[in-house]
């Protein structure tokens, strides 16, 4: 009894002796030889397969970093700096400077600003929304509202403002990993140059109608009336298809253009309330 | 006697409203709005400009590219404008807008309305009046008629299916058509069959329009090689590819085209128009159009000039009624919502609904519980349930495997789901992407 206990036990380890030894051989033969700085950088990185960097997530990037002979084109928008630095020490390069962006919702198509002409009460998909038709509003170009940029942002940046029926972006958690600028099937979201402070100058608007339609169907739409390219100091608002374009890069931030606009196209964010004259007060009622 | 298709199918309310309305010619509208894309393919390319006089079946946009066909003015007077407008799609696109003065046709056209029977263009010629004139599929899809009679090479024809079968519920367009224009229609397929040199055609017709198949049967004694072919009442029948199986049990392999098993099928309302315009010389500038809702005071089928605002046709009905929640261009299964009433009547639109509030909202969508209903009621023996959250999840590949794009969009599925699921909706978008991405693929 006790020898054929002895004896399976002695089979096993041979057996699996035999097998490590073949396993060992195996390895040895096809072993897959990996750049080791390539699990370095991608420790180094956020890890959120984000797919910002416009490879399918961070392993794919940090195979590209290791590859690549410098930075250019190369970029993680959710690490941004501290992150592509600590890259540049692993791969022993020069870190490049890049200016931090933050998304912005080009429309303010509010149920206030833009009539609704209909009622859309089918799936909730932008993209579905977009080929069935042009909008709830006489304008073709503005938000739908069903929020496919939301359901796409993986850092929880956005939410639907059911008042207003428009995505809002929260700048401190936005990373500028452009999903949503991905996903939006009207090309609203854009990526710009993120300032002190998070102020932003930007027109709100991406309709490219002639003034009349584009203003009867929303009251904040751009017309096109090129005051603001006149009165910009720097050359950067450019006018194309009847749509004015501010220039993040070029934007020093003057504030000029806003209060040129006829229809309060170009809003102004972050910055602190300018200072009005109090109006003449009332005289006090007496009695 | 009576044949359908084996797989699938549904049965919605029929509400053939307008079954027994004699078509009403609608006057000329003072003025038209005329998109340059009106069918499938490349938009044609505007050759009038702003303050020209145009006369009704003259070309005011001429085809760019093969999958594309002229356009013609169908009226007399001046070009107002060129300019973009919304149409049907609730998309913007260019049209010519002209203000009516008089009507006066171009010379060439026939207005007459005896019958011509003998045919005596040839093959070719037949095929060239077809592509001259701008004929496009009038059943809904809008594709160009000429492409569809010339056989590629290395294909054959043997017979001809003409679509009488107008399954959608509420449309009577075609139905009116076949008892108003047998004769017409008839002679229209005879044509047909020469073009793509078969001796064989069927008329297909559901048995909820006994009168327009024994109208036919009898007439078409007089026509050699046409025979029609009664069908049961069951949507979607009018798609080309069930048709084709319940008329000859054929069946179309996937993702291949009815010229694959030797058969084209075209509508009676093309076939109509083919006769006009092979006989008469007349372009396609008027088709029937129903306006139908059962508030409606007065529904009835219309023929009118393409371009007519939607609009006119509603005030013809009697007015747009107060409890109107939802205007559908084409049918209830099929159509697709209007976002605006101030758009041109094209050459697709076949009937106009006014649904009321009540009946138009979508219900509540529930979980599904995988019933299996809409797996039963798809024609093409697909799993909608399934395809539908692949395609709402963004599985593109999965979807492909599963044969979406063999989805021919007919919404029984949506129509049958007891969680009121919007299955057509993810189907659509699931669709479209995936033909996106082969494209891609193709030309990389």
């Amino acid at each position: 009894m006790s020898s054929t206990v002895l004896l399976t036990i002695a089979m096993l380890s041979v057996l699996g002796l035999l097998a490590a030894m073949i396993l060992y051989f195996v390895a040895q033969k096809f072993k897959v030889v990996e750049d080791p700085r390539i699990d370095l950088v991608n420790e180094a990185l956020p890890g959120a397969n984000c797919g910002g960097c416009g490879y399918t997530g961070c392993r794919a990037f940090a195979e590209a970093l290791v590859k690549s002979t410098s930075f250019e084109g190369l970029n993680c928008p959710v690490g941004g700096a501290d992150t592509m630095g600590k890259v540049a020490v692993i791969l022993d390069r020069q870190p490049v400077a890049l200016e931090p962006k933050v998304a912005v919702v080009r429309c303010n198509g509010t149920p206030d600003n833009a009539a609704r002409t209909s009622y859309y009460d089918g799936a909730m998909s932008c993209r579905i929304a977009h080929s069935l038709y042009g909008g709830t509003t006489g304008c073709h170009y503005g938000c739908f509202g069903c929020g496919d940029c939301v359901l796409a942002c993986k850092f929880d940046a956005m939410y639907m403002d059911p008042m207003t029926e428009l995505p809002v972006i929260l700048d401190d958690k936005c990373v500028a990993c452009g999903a949503c600028v991905k996903e939006c099937p009207r090309n609203i979201i854009e990526l710009r140059k993120r300032n002190k402070k998070d102020r932003k100058i930007y027109v709100s608007c991406v309709n490219k109608d002639k003034g009349g339609p584009a203003r009867k169907a929303c009251k904040v739409a751009c017309i096109g009336c090129g005051k603001c390219v006149k009165v910009c100091p720097y050359d950067a608002i450019t006018m194309d298809n009847n749509l004015a374009f501010i220039d993040s890069y070029k934007c020093k931030l003057c504030r000029k253009c806003v209060p040129e606009c006829p229809t309060g196209a170009i809003l102004e964010i972050g910055f602190p309330v300018k200072e009005q004259k109090p109006a003449e007060p009332a005289e006090a009622i007496t009695d | 006697m009576f044949k359908t298709f084996p797989k699938g199918g549904i049965h919605p309310p029929e509400n053939k409203l307008t079954a027994d309305k004699p078509t009403v010619i609608l006057p000329v509208p003072p003025q038209v709005t005329v998109p340059v894309s009106q069918h499938i393919g490349a938009p044609a390319t505007p050759v009038v400009e702003k303050g020209a006089a145009v006369l009704a079946g003259q070309v005011i946009a001429e085809a760019k590219g093969f999958v594309s066909t002229n356009i013609h003015s169908p009226v007399s007077g001046k070009v107002s404008k060129i300019d973009t407008v919304v149409d049907t799609t609730g998309y913007k696109q260019t049209a010519v807008i002209i203000d009516v003065e008089g009507d006066e046709w171009v010379t060439t056209v026939d207005r007459s309305s005896v019958l011509v029977k003998e045919i005596t263009l040839t093959r070719e010629e037949i095929i060239g009046r077809c592509r001259q004139c701008g004929l496009v599929g009038m059943g809904g899809a809008t594709f160009p008629t000429h492409i569809k009679l010339t056989v590629p090479a290395g294909k054959s024809c043997d017979m001809v299916i003409i679509n009488g079968v107008e399954c959608e519920p509420y449309l009577t367009s075609d139905h009116r058509l076949m008892l108003e224009k047998g004769a017409e229609v008839l002679t229209g397929v005879t044509i047909i069959m020469k073009a793509l040199g078969v001796e064989r055609a069927v008329v297909g017709i559901e048995a909820n329009k006994p009168d327009a198949i024994s109208h036919l049967t009898e007439l078409a004694k007089d026509f050699k090689g046409i025979t029609v072919q009664p069908l049961k009442v069951k949507y979607p029948q009018g798609g080309e590819k069930q048709l084709i199986k319940a008329c000859t049990g054929r069946e179309v392999p996937s993702g291949g085209l009815p010229i694959d098993v030797g058969v084209v099928v075209q509508n009676v309302g093309t076939a109509f128009a083919v006769y006009e315009a092979v006989q008469k010389n007349k372009p396609l500038v008027e088709r029937v159009v129903t306006v139908t809702g059962k508030s409606v005071t007065n529904p009835g089928n219309f023929l009118v000039r393409i371009g007519t605002p939607v609009t006119a046709l509603i005030e013809a009905a009697g007015g747009m009624p107060d409890d109107t929640g939802k205007v559908v261009n084409g049918g209830p299964m099929m159509g697709k919502a209007l976002a605006i009433t101030e758009v041109p009547v094209t050459k697709g639109t076949s009937g106009i609904l006014l649904f009321p509030a009540a009946a138009s909202r979508r219900a509540e969508v529930l979980p599904c519980i995988r019933c299996g209903k809409c797996s039963s009621a798809c024609a093409m023996g697909l799993e909608p349930w399934l395809i539908s959250v692949l395609s709402e999840k963004g599985m593109w590949d999965q979807a492909e495997k599963e044969k979406i794009t063999d989805c021919m969009e007919c919404g029984a599925c949506t129509y049958t789901c007891p969680a009121k699921r919007p299955l057509l909706d993810y189907i659509r978008l699931g669709k479209s992407t995936v033909i996106r991405m082969a494209r891609e693929k193709i030309t990389k």
